[in-house]
């Protein structure tokens, strides 16, 4: 330890490479806490590297990354999204009341196909409707999706009837419950989605907007960034993001509770996007760090709980830890 | 001039921050009731000196004695205590308060534990009529321009009966008149024994209010001396470290006096812009190869008029053309597209992404030419960030750099670089050389001339009559957003320009008259 202080010193007063070695200074910090935890958990938990109950514990992380990746681009512009864990519910009420209905009973494929395509359509629009309150009416993000956030999942509820929908349909919950290779569908979609959008925020010029319009908007702007466009496009993708793991959710279930499908999920989704090295004041997108910050958030509830630490017990526990992450990040930034 | 017992006594100064030495045994020595100007190019380590004087940075080595006692503040708000304030050049005020609460702020009037609202705006009120300045002292801050926050922040400044007022660049924002005021101000603290140390780049207002100057260059002090002993150009080369007489070759700018070769094609005809009441009127006329000096006083619309022509704000009337097309510019991005470029006064609000790189910084205009299906060349970006920065010799520890680790000259180097990548037929410039040293500054505008001797149209926006009356081959004065001069290369002059923005000041002319006199002018 002695002797490594100096060296870890000297790397970090060099200033040649900042930028690089700081962004990678700020995975790797969540990266290292991620493996403390895993590292934790191979001892303590028995059955933790099993592959059965390591699925188990991405197939819960998957809908919660796949939002906080949404949120990461609405952060880096500067923006938040309260809106996700009522998007979710929207979602997850409207597929079953398409796969259900008598007219489509007996063309299961179109069906299922509808559940999904309608639903996304509908949800992005909304999310396009949460960017419109944003850029055309100068609303403060925060507010703009509250009116979503109350009133998606109130538009759930109407949907489903203030209903349970119950349902077995193994071709929708695909999603939720497939496997493609032995790998949990839901996870390989996480991945992917992670993967895609890591990559868009590195190497296209929607992502260079996304960071700019965050960085500064005035000068996005007046650099003829289309500032406006931007955001209408990060809320909606947002909502399409919310719109999957609503999709996840009650695949996994096998039915669709408006009342609970994506509770919280917009706070989750913040918290991991804080904890994955994001910072909320925009300009800087971490898309992998917040995978990241969804395992860590995850893997410390399922390991307190596994330990038979009490749920409000756990709770405060995980409170600490987001608190000492985001601390680190903010350390580090600086 | 030299005292036994100085005010403030900083010795043998170092500093070196990660990969930097800013600070090489610097001194400065200010006088008890003294005007002290500190002068150096940016990076001279002029900010760093005074940050370790007020706390906010930690010094290496050195010592710093302060009215007769050794001092090692730990924080700003410490030296303030002890009797050092200093006035920031971004202002450091909250815009949502009150004008009497920022003048207050962390110290209110109590009475039982409340803030006494009325001893405080009486108070605010007192302070800023010492100031000359008579202003509702209950609204919110930013319901006043830049001139006046600064006034209040000089305000607060002097309201903890300071012994040392650092004020750095305090006019960059003033016009004429309120420089007039700050200098009765700063000659009103000096005989009260207040001593204040002077940070700025405009010689002639140096020379104005300041008794001696200390000149840094590369971290270290390289000479201390009285302003009335102190030919300018000897100031100047001191600041550049070059010959005498290499300077003394340019006259006050980089532009050589004597017009270019004018296209016939009219580049830019805006007529009778008009929106609320920043602009009533105005009109401008660019032609290719032509660069047009726009003055007038602050509050005459020269920046409105840019941000329109852009397309940044909306017009209520007017007819913008280009090349003898109408032009209908809905947003910044129409008008890139017609090949305009525009750098706005204020670099580090409407001009840099701080957090992202130069590279992403110098090619953020040039993405969509970039990029091809919306994935961006790497490879290209990196070929133009090279050249620009050999170009345009930018100083950064390369391409990957954050843009806010730069100076402000090469911060607005890879602002201009931003637009000259893409070839623009005409380039807007609000005020290109504010804040920024005087080696930049020396470089910028030999490119602005070199780039209008290609063609390159040049919309010029100058608070430095200097630049505007050796830059330009026609200025444009406006008053009150309205074109009130044209004025054709022969006939430009100082007292005509300085005349034609005082239009329109009927009752106060002959004051008016008597202020032209007194502008100072190198080759006067």
């Amino acid at each position: 330890m002695a002797k490594l202080d100096p060296a870890i010193t000297t790397v970090a007063h060099h200033f040649v490479l900042p930028e690089r070695l700081r962004n990678f200074g700020q995975i790797y910090g969540g990266l290292t806490a991620l493996l403390l935890i895993i590292l934790y958990d191979i001892v303590f938990r028995p059955h933790f590297l099993q592959v059965q109950s390591l699925y188990n514990d991405l197939q819960e992380v998957a809908p919660i990354a796949i939002i906080a990746t949404g949120m990461t681009l609405v952060i880096a512009t500067g923006g938040i999204d309260l809106s996700v864990g009522s998007l979710m519910a929207f979602a997850g009420a409207l597929a079953p009341i398409i796969f259900l209905s008598p007219l489509l009973s007996n063309m299961l494929l179109l069906g299922n196909a509808l559940a999904l395509i309608i639903p996304l359509i509908v949800t992005g629009l909304l999310g396009l409707f949460n960017g419109f309150l944003i850029t055309r009416f100068r609303i403060q993000p925060i507010i703009a999706t509250l009116v979503l956030f109350i009133a998606g999942r109130g538009m759930a509820l109407v949907l489903s009837n203030d209903k349970l929908q119950d349902f077995n349909n193994p071709g929708f919950q695909f999603i939720g419950q497939g496997r493609v290779v032995g790998i949990p569908f839901q996870v390989i979609l996480m991945l992917i989605i992670v993967a895609v959008f890591a990559v868009i925020m590195r190497i296209t010029t929607f992502g260079r907007y996304v960071l700019a319009t965050g960085g500064n908007e005035a000068a996005a702007r007046l650099a003829g960034i289309p500032v406006n466009r931007v955001k209408l496009a990060v809320y909606t993708i947002s909502a399409l993001l919310a719109a999957l793991a609503g999709f996840i959710i009650i695949s996994i279930n096998s039915s669709s509770d408006a009342t609970r499908v994506g509770l919280n999920g917009e706070l989750d989704a913040i918290a991991a996007v804080a904890v994955g090295g994001t910072p909320l004041t925009g300009g800087r997108a971490a898309v992998v760090g917040t995978l990241i910050g969804a395992l860590i958030i995850y893997l410390i509830g399922a390991t307190l709980v596994s330990q038979n630490v009490s749920f409000g017990v756990a709770q405060m526990i995980k409170a600490a830890i987001i608190l000492v992450a985001v601390y680190f990040q903010r350390q580090r930034k600086g | 001039m030299i005292q036994d017992d100085p005010l403030l006594r900083m010795e043998h100064i170092s500093k070196a921050f990660p990969g930097v030495v800013a600070l090489v045994d610097a001194h400065l020595s200010v006088n008890r009731g003294e005007v002290h100007a500190l002068v150096g190019q940016n990076g001279a380590g002029k900010s760093t000196l005074i940050k370790i004087l007020t706390g906010a940075h930690r010094r290496d080595s050195g010592s710093i004695n302060f009215d007769g006692a050794a001092i090692d503040f730990q924080s700003p708000q410490q030296a303030q205590n002890n009797g050092i304030s200093t006035i920031y050049q971004e202002i450091n005020l909250v815009p949502f308060r009150s004008v009497a609460e920022n003048v207050f702020m962390a110290r209110e009037p109590r009475r039982w534990g409340f803030i006494n609202w009325r001893k405080m705006h009486a108070e605010a009120a007192t302070l800023l009529k010492r100031l000359s300045v008579s202003i509702d002292v209950t609204q919110p801050l930013m319901n006043y321009n830049i001139a006046i926050q600064q006034m209040v922040a000089i305000a607060r400044a002097i309201s903890f009966e300071s012994k040392l007022v650092v004020m750095d660049e305090p006019t960059s924002s003033l016009n004429e008149r309120e420089v007039e005021t700050l200098f009765t101000i700063i000659r009103q603290l000096k005989a009260e024994g207040v001593s204040v140390i002077f940070v700025g780049h405009r010689l002639d207002e140096l020379y104005a209010i300041c008794d001696r100057v200390t000149i840094m260059r590369d971290g270290r002090t390289v000479d201390v001396r009285e302003m009335k002993d102190l030919p300018k150009v000897e100031l100047v080369s001191k600041m550049l470290g070059k010959e005498l007489g290499e300077v003394r070759r340019h006259g006050q700018t980089s532009f050589k006096v004597g017009q270019h070769h004018v296209e016939q094609e009219v580049l830019l005809e805006a007529r009778g812009l008009r929106r609320g009441r920043v602009l009533q009127g105005a009109s401008v006329d660019v032609h290719a190869g032509e660069i047009v000096g726009l003055a007038g006083l602050l509050g005459s619309g020269r920046s409105e008029v840019a941000r329109a022509v852009f397309g940044a704000d909306p017009l209520e009337e007017g007819a913008v053309r280009v090349e003898g097309k109408p032009a209908h510019f809905h947003s910044p991005a129409d008008a890139i597209h017609a090949g305009i470029g525009f750098c706005p006064e204020d670099r580090k609000m409407d001009g840099i992404i701080p957090y992202l790189s130069v590279r992403e910084n110098l090619t953020l205009a040039a993405l969509p030419t970039l990029a091809r299906n919306g994935i961006v060349s790497r490879e290209k970006q990196r070929e133009i960030v090279d050249r620009f920065i050999k170009r345009l010799d930018i100083k950064t520890a390369g391409p990957e750099q954050k843009i806010r680790e730069l100076s402000g000259g090469n911060q607005q180097k890879v602002l201009l670089a931003r637009w000259l990548c893409l070839n623009p037929k005409l380039l807007i410039l609000d005020e290109p050389t504010r804040g920024i040293d005087v080696g930049a500054k020396a470089e910028i505008q030999a490119l602005i001339e070199e780039l209008a001797e290609k063609g390159l149209g040049v919309l010029m926006i100058s608070s430095e009559l200097e630049e505007l009356l050796e830059g330009s081959d026609r200025v444009v004065v406006l008053h009150d957003g309205q074109t009130v001069a044209s004025l054709a290369h022969e006939d430009i002059n100082l007292s005509v320009v300085v005349a034609a923005m005082a239009h329109g000041d009927d009752d106060i002319s002959p004051e008016t008259a008597k202020g032209e006199e007194e502008v100072p002018h190198g080759e006067a």
